[in-house]
Protein backbone atom coordinates (compact mmCIF):
# COMPACT_ATOMS: atom_id res chain seq x y z
CA UNK A 1 0.00 0.00 0.00
CA UNK A 2 1.34 3.69 -0.77
CA UNK A 3 1.44 6.17 1.57
CA UNK A 4 -2.09 7.99 0.44
CA UNK A 5 -3.69 4.24 0.60
CA UNK A 6 -2.97 3.93 3.89
CA UNK A 7 -4.15 7.22 5.30
CA UNK A 8 -7.54 6.60 3.35
CA UNK A 9 -7.92 3.00 5.38
CA UNK A 10 -7.29 4.52 8.37
CA UNK A 11 -9.09 7.34 8.15
CA UNK A 12 -11.70 4.67 6.87
CA UNK A 13 -11.21 2.72 10.10
CA UNK A 14 -11.70 5.59 12.46
CA UNK A 15 -15.06 6.42 10.91
CA UNK A 16 -15.92 2.83 11.42
CA UNK A 17 -15.02 3.26 15.31
CA UNK A 18 -17.38 6.12 15.48
CA UNK A 19 -20.19 4.16 13.46
CA UNK A 20 -19.65 1.67 16.56
CA UNK A 21 -19.33 4.89 19.34
CA UNK A 22 -22.67 6.22 18.25
CA UNK A 23 -24.24 2.76 17.85
CA UNK A 24 -23.71 2.25 21.67
CA UNK A 25 -24.48 5.43 22.68
CA UNK A 26 -28.01 5.08 20.77
CA UNK A 27 -28.80 1.67 22.77
CA UNK A 28 -27.59 2.95 26.21
CA UNK A 29 -29.69 5.94 26.02
CA UNK A 30 -32.81 4.16 25.00
CA UNK A 31 -31.58 2.06 28.06
CA UNK A 32 -30.90 4.15 30.95
CA UNK A 33 -33.69 4.26 33.79
CA UNK A 34 -32.44 7.28 36.16
CA UNK A 35 -31.70 10.61 35.51
CA UNK A 36 -27.95 10.60 36.96
CA UNK A 37 -27.07 7.57 34.28
CA UNK A 38 -29.32 9.87 31.63
CA UNK A 39 -26.95 12.78 32.49
CA UNK A 40 -23.80 10.51 31.88
CA UNK A 41 -25.14 9.04 28.70
CA UNK A 42 -26.26 12.70 26.87
CA UNK A 43 -22.48 13.74 27.85
CA UNK A 44 -21.04 10.81 26.18
CA UNK A 45 -23.26 11.23 23.09
CA UNK A 46 -22.69 14.42 23.02
CA UNK A 47 -18.96 13.71 23.15
CA UNK A 48 -19.02 11.31 20.34
CA UNK A 49 -20.99 14.15 18.07
CA UNK A 50 -18.20 16.17 18.81
CA UNK A 51 -15.85 13.65 17.61
CA UNK A 52 -17.60 13.25 14.45
CA UNK A 53 -16.78 16.77 14.03
CA UNK A 54 -13.17 16.38 15.23
CA UNK A 55 -12.57 13.67 12.43
CA UNK A 56 -14.08 15.51 9.87
CA UNK A 57 -11.97 18.78 10.26
CA UNK A 58 -8.60 16.42 10.22
CA UNK A 59 -9.53 14.03 7.65
CA UNK A 60 -10.27 16.88 5.36
CA UNK A 61 -6.73 18.90 6.50
CA UNK A 62 -4.51 15.73 6.12
CA UNK A 63 -6.37 15.06 2.58
CA UNK A 64 -5.72 18.49 1.26
CA UNK A 65 -2.37 18.50 2.42
CA UNK A 66 0.65 19.27 3.69
CA UNK A 67 0.07 23.43 3.85
CA UNK A 68 -3.92 22.85 5.06
CA UNK A 69 -2.39 20.44 8.17
CA UNK A 70 -0.63 22.94 9.15
CA UNK A 71 -2.88 26.08 8.41
CA UNK A 72 -5.60 23.59 11.31
CA UNK A 73 -2.62 23.33 13.24
CA UNK A 74 -2.18 27.10 13.64
CA UNK A 75 -6.24 27.32 14.16
CA UNK A 76 -5.84 25.14 16.92
CA UNK A 77 -3.20 26.95 18.25
CA UNK A 78 -4.81 30.10 17.99
CA UNK A 79 -8.05 28.47 19.89
CA UNK A 80 -5.84 26.93 22.54
CA UNK A 81 -3.97 30.44 23.19
CA UNK A 82 -7.50 32.10 23.56
CA UNK A 83 -8.23 30.02 26.15
CA UNK A 84 -5.50 30.13 27.99
CA UNK A 85 -5.03 33.58 27.93
CA UNK A 86 -8.86 34.24 28.72
CA UNK A 87 -8.31 32.76 31.91
CA UNK A 88 -5.59 34.31 32.39
CA UNK A 89 -5.43 37.77 34.56
CA UNK A 90 -3.45 40.11 32.36
CA UNK A 91 -3.54 44.25 32.27
CA UNK A 92 -3.59 47.14 29.66
CA UNK A 93 0.33 47.19 29.94
CA UNK A 94 0.37 43.27 28.34
CA UNK A 95 -1.79 44.48 25.46
CA UNK A 96 0.71 44.92 22.84
CA UNK A 97 2.45 41.85 23.68
CA UNK A 98 -0.43 39.98 23.26
CA UNK A 99 -0.72 41.29 20.32
CA UNK A 100 1.89 39.96 19.08
CA UNK A 101 1.64 36.85 20.56
CA UNK A 102 -1.01 35.71 18.48
CA UNK A 103 -0.34 38.05 15.23
CA UNK A 104 3.10 37.63 14.78
CA UNK A 105 4.57 34.79 16.91
CA UNK A 106 1.45 32.14 16.02
CA UNK A 107 1.63 32.63 12.03
CA UNK A 108 6.03 32.72 12.36
CA UNK A 109 6.20 29.42 14.34
CA UNK A 110 3.97 27.76 11.62
CA UNK A 111 5.68 29.24 8.54
CA UNK A 112 8.88 28.06 10.12
CA UNK A 113 7.37 24.41 10.16
CA UNK A 114 5.97 25.20 6.38
CA UNK A 115 9.44 26.27 4.82
CA UNK A 116 11.37 23.15 6.66
CA UNK A 117 13.18 25.38 9.45
CA UNK A 118 13.96 22.92 12.08
CA UNK A 119 16.59 25.17 13.27
CA UNK A 120 14.68 28.66 14.36
CA UNK A 121 11.36 26.73 14.54
CA UNK A 122 12.47 24.62 17.54
CA UNK A 123 13.93 27.81 19.65
CA UNK A 124 11.93 30.93 18.27
CA UNK A 125 9.21 30.56 20.99
CA UNK A 126 11.52 29.66 23.95
CA UNK A 127 14.14 32.31 22.88
CA UNK A 128 12.87 34.90 20.92
CA UNK A 129 9.49 35.17 22.21
CA UNK A 130 10.74 34.59 25.77
CA UNK A 131 13.24 37.48 25.90
CA UNK A 132 10.31 39.32 23.50
CA UNK A 133 7.24 39.37 24.91
CA UNK A 134 8.50 40.73 28.29
CA UNK A 135 10.48 43.45 26.66
CA UNK A 136 7.08 44.87 25.10
CA UNK A 137 5.00 44.59 27.84
CA UNK A 138 8.05 46.97 29.63
CA UNK A 139 7.12 49.70 27.56
CA UNK A 140 4.16 50.42 29.58
CA UNK A 141 6.04 51.02 32.70
CA UNK A 142 3.69 48.68 34.94
CA UNK A 143 5.66 46.84 37.46
CA UNK A 144 2.44 45.28 39.32
CA UNK A 145 2.99 41.45 38.97
CA UNK A 146 5.27 41.83 35.94
CA UNK A 147 6.75 38.39 36.79
CA UNK A 148 3.24 36.67 36.87
CA UNK A 149 1.89 38.32 33.92
CA UNK A 150 5.01 37.45 32.08
CA UNK A 151 5.64 33.91 33.29
CA UNK A 152 2.04 33.28 32.56
CA UNK A 153 2.09 34.19 28.97
CA UNK A 154 4.83 32.45 28.13
CA UNK A 155 3.87 29.65 29.82
CA UNK A 156 0.06 29.96 27.42
CA UNK A 157 2.40 30.54 24.71
CA UNK A 158 4.80 27.76 25.58
CA UNK A 159 1.98 25.02 25.55
CA UNK A 160 -0.61 26.22 22.92
CA UNK A 161 1.94 27.49 20.23
CA UNK A 162 5.09 25.86 20.58
CA UNK A 163 4.01 22.63 22.25
CA UNK A 164 1.18 21.45 20.19
CA UNK A 165 2.94 23.07 16.56
CA UNK A 166 5.34 19.95 17.31
CA UNK A 167 2.94 17.96 15.99
CA UNK A 168 2.84 19.20 12.00
CA UNK A 169 6.43 19.33 12.98
CA UNK A 170 6.65 15.70 12.05
CA UNK A 171 6.27 16.57 8.93
CA UNK A 172 9.56 17.89 8.93
CA UNK A 173 11.37 14.68 10.33
CA UNK A 174 13.93 13.50 7.27
CA UNK A 175 13.10 9.48 8.39
CA UNK A 176 15.47 7.23 6.21
CA UNK A 177 13.31 4.54 4.17
CA UNK A 178 10.00 6.90 5.49
CA UNK A 179 9.98 9.62 3.11
CA UNK A 180 6.52 10.66 2.51
CA UNK A 181 4.75 8.80 4.91
CA UNK A 182 5.39 11.33 7.40
CA UNK A 183 1.62 12.20 7.96
CA UNK A 184 1.12 8.68 8.85
CA UNK A 185 3.18 9.31 11.68
CA UNK A 186 1.51 12.59 12.66
CA UNK A 187 -1.58 10.43 12.50
CA UNK A 188 -0.06 7.91 14.78
CA UNK A 189 0.80 10.05 17.45
CA UNK A 190 -3.11 11.68 17.31
CA UNK A 191 -4.56 8.20 17.47
CA UNK A 192 -2.79 7.03 20.29
CA UNK A 193 -3.08 10.02 22.43
CA UNK A 194 -6.90 10.50 22.05
CA UNK A 195 -7.53 6.46 22.56
CA UNK A 196 -5.62 6.45 25.78
CA UNK A 197 -7.78 9.65 26.75
CA UNK A 198 -10.54 7.72 25.34
CA UNK A 199 -10.17 4.78 26.95
CA UNK A 200 -8.91 6.18 30.16
CA UNK A 201 -12.86 7.41 30.12
CA UNK A 202 -14.03 4.06 29.40
CA UNK A 203 -12.05 1.99 31.69
CA UNK A 204 -12.65 4.47 34.26
CA UNK A 205 -16.47 5.06 34.00
CA UNK A 206 -16.63 1.35 33.77
CA UNK A 207 -14.08 0.06 36.74
CA UNK A 208 -13.01 3.16 38.13
CA UNK A 209 -12.88 2.86 42.21
CA UNK A 210 -9.42 4.42 43.02
CA UNK A 211 -8.63 8.18 42.54
CA UNK A 212 -5.79 8.86 41.50
CA UNK A 213 -5.97 12.83 41.48
CA UNK A 214 -9.21 13.56 43.46
CA UNK A 215 -8.11 17.17 44.08
CA UNK A 216 -6.54 18.22 40.50
CA UNK A 217 -8.86 15.55 38.21
CA UNK A 218 -11.58 14.04 39.81
CA UNK A 219 -12.44 11.57 36.98
CA UNK A 220 -8.74 10.19 36.82
CA UNK A 221 -8.62 6.88 38.47
CA UNK A 222 -6.12 4.36 38.62
CA UNK A 223 -8.37 1.69 37.38
CA UNK A 224 -8.90 3.83 34.39
CA UNK A 225 -4.85 5.10 34.17
CA UNK A 226 -4.34 1.12 33.76
CA UNK A 227 -7.10 -0.22 31.14
CA UNK A 228 -6.74 2.98 29.02
CA UNK A 229 -3.06 2.97 28.81
CA UNK A 230 -2.48 -0.61 28.27
CA UNK A 231 -5.40 -0.66 25.42
CA UNK A 232 -3.87 2.33 23.99
CA UNK A 233 -0.04 1.03 24.13
CA UNK A 234 -1.42 -2.69 22.60
CA UNK A 235 -3.29 -0.23 20.14
CA UNK A 236 0.12 2.06 18.84
CA UNK A 237 2.01 -1.34 18.99
CA UNK A 238 -0.70 -3.00 16.07
CA UNK A 239 -0.30 0.02 14.37
CA UNK A 240 3.77 -0.12 13.58
CA UNK A 241 2.65 -0.96 9.58
CA UNK A 242 1.97 2.89 9.21
CA UNK A 243 5.13 3.29 11.34
CA UNK A 244 9.00 3.85 10.72
CA UNK A 245 9.00 1.63 13.91
CA UNK A 246 9.75 -2.49 14.63
CA UNK A 247 6.06 -3.69 16.56
CA UNK A 248 8.23 -3.69 20.07
CA UNK A 249 9.63 0.28 19.16
CA UNK A 250 6.40 1.45 18.26
CA UNK A 251 4.74 -0.38 21.73
CA UNK A 252 7.39 1.68 23.52
CA UNK A 253 6.41 5.11 22.09
CA UNK A 254 3.28 4.25 22.25
CA UNK A 255 3.71 3.24 26.09
CA UNK A 256 6.00 7.20 26.17
CA UNK A 257 3.01 8.71 24.18
CA UNK A 258 0.58 7.63 27.10
CA UNK A 259 2.45 8.62 30.01
CA UNK A 260 3.37 12.27 28.52
CA UNK A 261 -0.39 12.46 27.15
CA UNK A 262 -1.42 11.38 31.02
CA UNK A 263 1.04 13.91 32.66
CA UNK A 264 -0.31 17.08 30.49
CA UNK A 265 -4.00 15.97 31.19
CA UNK A 266 -2.82 16.11 34.89
CA UNK A 267 -0.90 19.07 34.85
CA UNK A 268 -3.26 21.10 32.87
CA UNK A 269 -6.25 20.09 34.92
CA UNK A 270 -4.61 21.68 37.50
CA UNK A 271 -3.31 24.84 35.60
CA UNK A 272 -6.70 25.22 35.10
CA UNK A 273 -8.10 24.99 38.45
CA UNK A 274 -5.67 27.11 39.64
CA UNK A 275 -6.96 29.80 36.96
CA UNK A 276 -10.22 29.46 38.97
CA UNK A 277 -11.90 26.89 35.95
CA UNK A 278 -13.66 23.54 35.06
CA UNK A 279 -13.37 23.90 31.79
CA UNK A 280 -11.09 25.45 29.41
CA UNK A 281 -13.91 26.79 27.23
CA UNK A 282 -17.14 25.56 25.61
CA UNK A 283 -15.92 25.42 21.68
CA UNK A 284 -16.34 21.48 21.91
CA UNK A 285 -19.87 20.28 22.75
CA UNK A 286 -19.50 17.48 25.50
CA UNK A 287 -16.07 17.91 25.93
CA UNK A 288 -15.34 22.14 26.86
CA UNK A 289 -12.91 24.02 25.19
CA UNK A 290 -9.76 23.24 22.57
CA UNK A 291 -7.46 22.77 25.50
CA UNK A 292 -9.76 20.21 27.36
CA UNK A 293 -8.90 18.00 23.93
CA UNK A 294 -5.10 18.83 23.51
CA UNK A 295 -3.93 18.65 26.62
CA UNK A 296 -2.48 15.16 26.64
CA UNK A 297 -1.47 16.37 22.96
CA UNK A 298 0.60 19.05 24.16
CA UNK A 299 2.91 16.87 26.27
CA UNK A 300 3.06 13.78 24.26
CA UNK A 301 4.31 15.66 20.82
CA UNK A 302 7.34 17.48 21.87
CA UNK A 303 8.81 14.02 23.49
CA UNK A 304 7.82 11.91 20.71
CA UNK A 305 8.99 14.19 17.93
CA UNK A 306 12.23 14.27 19.97
CA UNK A 307 12.56 10.46 20.78
CA UNK A 308 11.69 9.80 16.80
CA UNK A 309 14.01 12.34 15.97
CA UNK A 310 16.84 11.24 18.15
CA UNK A 311 16.23 7.38 17.65
CA UNK A 312 15.39 7.23 13.59
CA UNK A 313 16.91 10.07 12.21
CA UNK B 1 -24.99 46.41 4.69
CA UNK B 2 -21.83 44.26 3.81
CA UNK B 3 -20.12 46.79 6.56
CA UNK B 4 -22.10 45.16 9.40
CA UNK B 5 -21.70 41.67 8.51
CA UNK B 6 -17.97 42.51 8.10
CA UNK B 7 -17.69 44.11 11.49
CA UNK B 8 -19.98 41.25 13.28
CA UNK B 9 -17.80 38.33 11.55
CA UNK B 10 -14.84 39.54 12.83
CA UNK B 11 -15.99 40.44 16.27
CA UNK B 12 -17.19 36.87 16.16
CA UNK B 13 -13.94 35.23 14.69
CA UNK B 14 -12.07 37.20 17.78
CA UNK B 15 -13.62 37.31 20.77
CA UNK B 16 -16.76 34.80 20.15
CA UNK B 17 -19.53 37.11 21.49
CA UNK B 18 -21.50 34.00 22.34
CA UNK B 19 -24.39 35.29 24.29
CA UNK B 20 -25.83 33.60 27.65
CA UNK B 21 -28.99 34.78 28.95
CA UNK B 22 -29.69 34.19 32.00
CA UNK B 23 -33.25 35.45 34.01
CA UNK B 24 -34.80 36.52 30.54
CA UNK B 25 -34.94 34.90 26.99
CA UNK B 26 -34.19 37.26 23.35
CA UNK B 27 -37.93 37.83 23.10
CA UNK B 28 -39.27 40.51 20.35
CA UNK B 29 -40.61 43.56 22.66
CA UNK B 30 -39.23 46.52 23.43
CA UNK B 31 -36.38 46.83 25.56
CA UNK B 32 -33.52 48.71 26.85
CA UNK B 33 -30.59 46.77 27.20
CA UNK B 34 -27.89 48.65 29.46
CA UNK B 35 -24.31 47.06 29.76
CA UNK B 36 -21.04 47.84 31.08
CA UNK B 37 -18.87 49.88 28.57
CA UNK B 38 -14.82 49.41 28.25
CA UNK B 39 -14.49 49.29 24.44
CA UNK B 40 -15.32 49.99 20.95
CA UNK B 41 -16.91 46.59 20.11
CA UNK B 42 -19.55 46.65 22.71
CA UNK B 43 -22.35 47.66 20.65
CA UNK B 44 -21.06 44.99 18.14
CA UNK B 45 -20.57 42.31 20.51
CA UNK B 46 -24.22 42.73 22.08
CA UNK B 47 -25.19 43.02 18.55
CA UNK B 48 -23.98 39.78 17.47
CA UNK B 49 -25.25 37.92 20.51
CA UNK B 50 -28.76 38.57 19.18
CA UNK B 51 -30.64 37.15 16.84
CA UNK B 52 -30.61 38.87 13.39
CA UNK B 53 -34.32 39.47 13.99
CA UNK B 54 -33.55 41.09 17.06
CA UNK B 55 -30.95 42.95 15.89
CA UNK B 56 -32.80 44.71 13.30
CA UNK B 57 -35.19 46.20 15.54
CA UNK B 58 -32.12 47.09 18.34
CA UNK B 59 -30.41 50.72 18.38
CA UNK B 60 -27.75 51.62 20.24
CA UNK B 61 -26.92 55.30 21.28
CA UNK B 62 -23.50 56.37 20.71
CA UNK B 63 -21.57 59.64 21.49
CA UNK B 64 -22.00 62.17 18.68
CA UNK B 65 -18.98 64.42 19.95
CA UNK B 66 -17.09 61.17 19.30
CA UNK B 67 -18.76 58.56 16.47
CA UNK B 68 -20.11 61.97 14.92
CA UNK B 69 -17.04 63.28 13.81
CA UNK B 70 -15.20 62.02 10.81
CA UNK B 71 -16.46 60.24 7.63
CA UNK B 72 -15.09 56.60 8.67
CA UNK B 73 -16.65 56.62 12.26
CA UNK B 74 -19.73 58.26 10.63
CA UNK B 75 -20.04 55.70 8.38
CA UNK B 76 -19.55 52.80 11.44
CA UNK B 77 -21.69 54.55 13.73
CA UNK B 78 -24.96 55.68 10.82
CA UNK B 79 -24.50 52.52 8.19
CA UNK B 80 -22.97 49.63 9.61
CA UNK B 81 -23.87 49.88 13.40
CA UNK B 82 -27.61 51.35 12.45
CA UNK B 83 -26.62 54.23 16.05
CA UNK B 84 -28.53 56.75 17.49
CA UNK B 85 -26.31 60.01 18.12
CA UNK B 86 -26.12 61.55 21.00
CA UNK B 87 -25.29 64.65 22.21
CA UNK B 88 -23.75 63.98 25.41
CA UNK B 89 -22.03 67.46 25.53
CA UNK B 90 -25.40 69.47 25.46
CA UNK B 91 -24.49 71.76 22.46
CA UNK B 92 -28.04 72.83 22.87
CA UNK B 93 -28.93 73.47 26.46
CA UNK B 94 -32.66 73.37 25.83
CA UNK B 95 -32.86 70.15 23.88
CA UNK B 96 -33.00 67.31 25.45
CA UNK B 97 -30.15 65.07 24.51
CA UNK B 98 -32.75 61.82 24.90
CA UNK B 99 -34.86 62.80 22.62
CA UNK B 100 -33.27 60.26 19.99
CA UNK B 101 -34.38 57.53 22.07
CA UNK B 102 -37.47 58.42 22.66
CA UNK B 103 -38.34 58.67 19.21
CA UNK B 104 -36.72 55.06 18.67
CA UNK B 105 -38.82 53.32 21.57
CA UNK B 106 -42.15 55.57 20.50
CA UNK B 107 -41.38 53.99 16.99
CA UNK B 108 -41.82 50.26 18.78
CA UNK B 109 -37.86 49.58 18.90
CA UNK B 110 -35.53 48.66 21.30
CA UNK B 111 -31.94 50.28 22.36
CA UNK B 112 -28.94 49.80 23.85
CA UNK B 113 -27.33 52.20 26.21
CA UNK B 114 -24.03 52.24 28.32
CA UNK B 115 -25.24 54.30 31.38
CA UNK B 116 -21.79 54.94 32.38
CA UNK B 117 -21.59 57.45 29.57
CA UNK B 118 -17.80 56.70 28.84
CA UNK B 119 -15.72 53.96 28.50
CA UNK B 120 -14.27 52.46 31.78
CA UNK B 121 -10.78 50.61 32.43
CA UNK B 122 -12.17 48.55 35.25
CA UNK B 123 -14.03 44.93 34.90
CA UNK B 124 -16.74 46.55 36.86
CA UNK B 125 -18.63 49.67 35.72
CA UNK B 126 -18.30 52.64 36.82
CA UNK B 127 -21.49 54.61 39.17
CA UNK B 128 -24.61 55.65 35.66
CA UNK B 129 -25.44 58.65 34.83
CA UNK B 130 -29.01 59.78 34.72
CA UNK B 131 -29.81 59.35 31.30
CA UNK B 132 -31.28 55.40 32.35
CA UNK B 133 -33.25 56.55 34.99
CA UNK B 134 -35.31 59.31 32.86
CA UNK B 135 -35.86 56.51 29.83
CA UNK B 136 -37.08 54.24 32.43
CA UNK B 137 -39.65 56.73 33.98
CA UNK B 138 -40.85 57.77 30.78
CA UNK B 139 -41.27 53.70 29.36
CA UNK B 140 -42.70 52.39 32.05
CA UNK B 141 -43.85 49.42 30.05
CA UNK B 142 -40.62 48.56 28.77
CA UNK B 143 -38.08 45.78 29.93
CA UNK B 144 -34.80 47.00 31.80
CA UNK B 145 -32.63 44.13 30.61
CA UNK B 146 -29.04 44.20 32.76
CA UNK B 147 -26.01 42.94 30.08
CA UNK B 148 -22.26 42.26 31.35
CA UNK B 149 -19.77 42.00 28.77
CA UNK B 150 -16.79 39.58 30.42
CA UNK B 151 -12.84 40.46 29.41
CA UNK B 152 -13.67 43.22 26.41
CA UNK B 153 -11.52 45.70 28.62
CA UNK B 154 -8.78 43.45 28.32
CA UNK B 155 -9.64 42.89 24.55
CA UNK B 156 -9.50 46.18 23.57
CA UNK B 157 -9.02 48.67 26.57
CA UNK B 158 -9.66 52.39 25.76
CA UNK B 159 -6.81 53.73 24.03
CA UNK B 160 -5.95 50.64 21.70
CA UNK B 161 -7.23 50.29 18.52
CA UNK B 162 -7.33 46.52 17.67
CA UNK B 163 -8.78 43.81 20.17
CA UNK B 164 -6.77 41.18 21.55
CA UNK B 165 -8.74 38.06 20.63
CA UNK B 166 -9.88 36.72 24.33
CA UNK B 167 -13.36 34.89 24.76
CA UNK B 168 -15.79 37.52 25.79
CA UNK B 169 -19.24 36.20 26.84
CA UNK B 170 -22.35 38.69 26.07
CA UNK B 171 -24.83 38.21 29.47
CA UNK B 172 -27.98 39.19 29.70
CA UNK B 173 -29.96 39.08 32.97
CA UNK B 174 -33.54 39.38 34.28
CA UNK B 175 -35.69 42.63 33.75
CA UNK B 176 -34.83 44.94 36.30
CA UNK B 177 -38.22 44.73 38.42
CA UNK B 178 -39.74 48.41 38.85
CA UNK B 179 -40.41 49.96 42.43
CA UNK B 180 -42.50 52.58 43.33
CA UNK B 181 -41.28 55.71 44.72
CA UNK B 182 -38.01 54.89 43.89
CA UNK B 183 -35.35 58.11 44.09
CA UNK B 184 -33.17 58.22 41.07
CA UNK B 185 -30.22 57.53 42.90
CA UNK B 186 -31.50 54.72 44.18
CA UNK B 187 -33.13 53.42 41.03
CA UNK B 188 -29.04 53.91 39.25
CA UNK B 189 -27.72 52.19 41.99
CA UNK B 190 -29.84 49.03 41.85
CA UNK B 191 -29.65 49.21 37.89
CA UNK B 192 -25.18 49.06 38.56
CA UNK B 193 -25.28 46.45 40.44
CA UNK B 194 -27.60 44.27 38.12
CA UNK B 195 -24.79 44.38 35.84
CA UNK B 196 -22.16 43.73 38.88
CA UNK B 197 -24.16 41.10 39.34
CA UNK B 198 -24.02 39.22 36.04
CA UNK B 199 -19.95 39.86 36.36
CA UNK B 200 -19.38 36.99 38.94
Amino acid sequence: MNPSQKLYWLIGGVVALLIVASAIGHVLRARVKDEAAAAVVDNLNARVRAWWWMVAVFAAAFLLGRNATIVMFAFISFFALREFLTLTPTKIGDHRALSVAFFVLIPIQYLLIATDWYGLFSIFIPVYGFLLLPSISVLAHDTESFLERSAKIQWGLMITVYCISYVPALLLLPIPGFTGENPLLMFYLILVVQMSDVLQYVFGKLFGKTKIAPIVSPSKTVEGLVGGGASATLIGAAMWWITPFTPAQSAGMAFVIVVMGFLGGLVLSAVKRSLGAKDWGAMIEGHGGVMDRMDSVSFAAPVFFHATRYFFT
Amino acid sequence: MWLSYLLIGSVRALVGATPRWAGSKPEDRRRIYFANHTSHIDTIAIWSALPPNLRAKTRTAAAADYWGTGALKRTIALRALNAVLIDRKRADPGADPLRPLYDVLEAGQSIIIFPEGTRGLERLPAPFKSGLYHLAQRFADVELIPVYLDNLNRSMPKGTMFPVPLICTVRFGAPLPRVAEEDKSAFLERARNAVIELAR
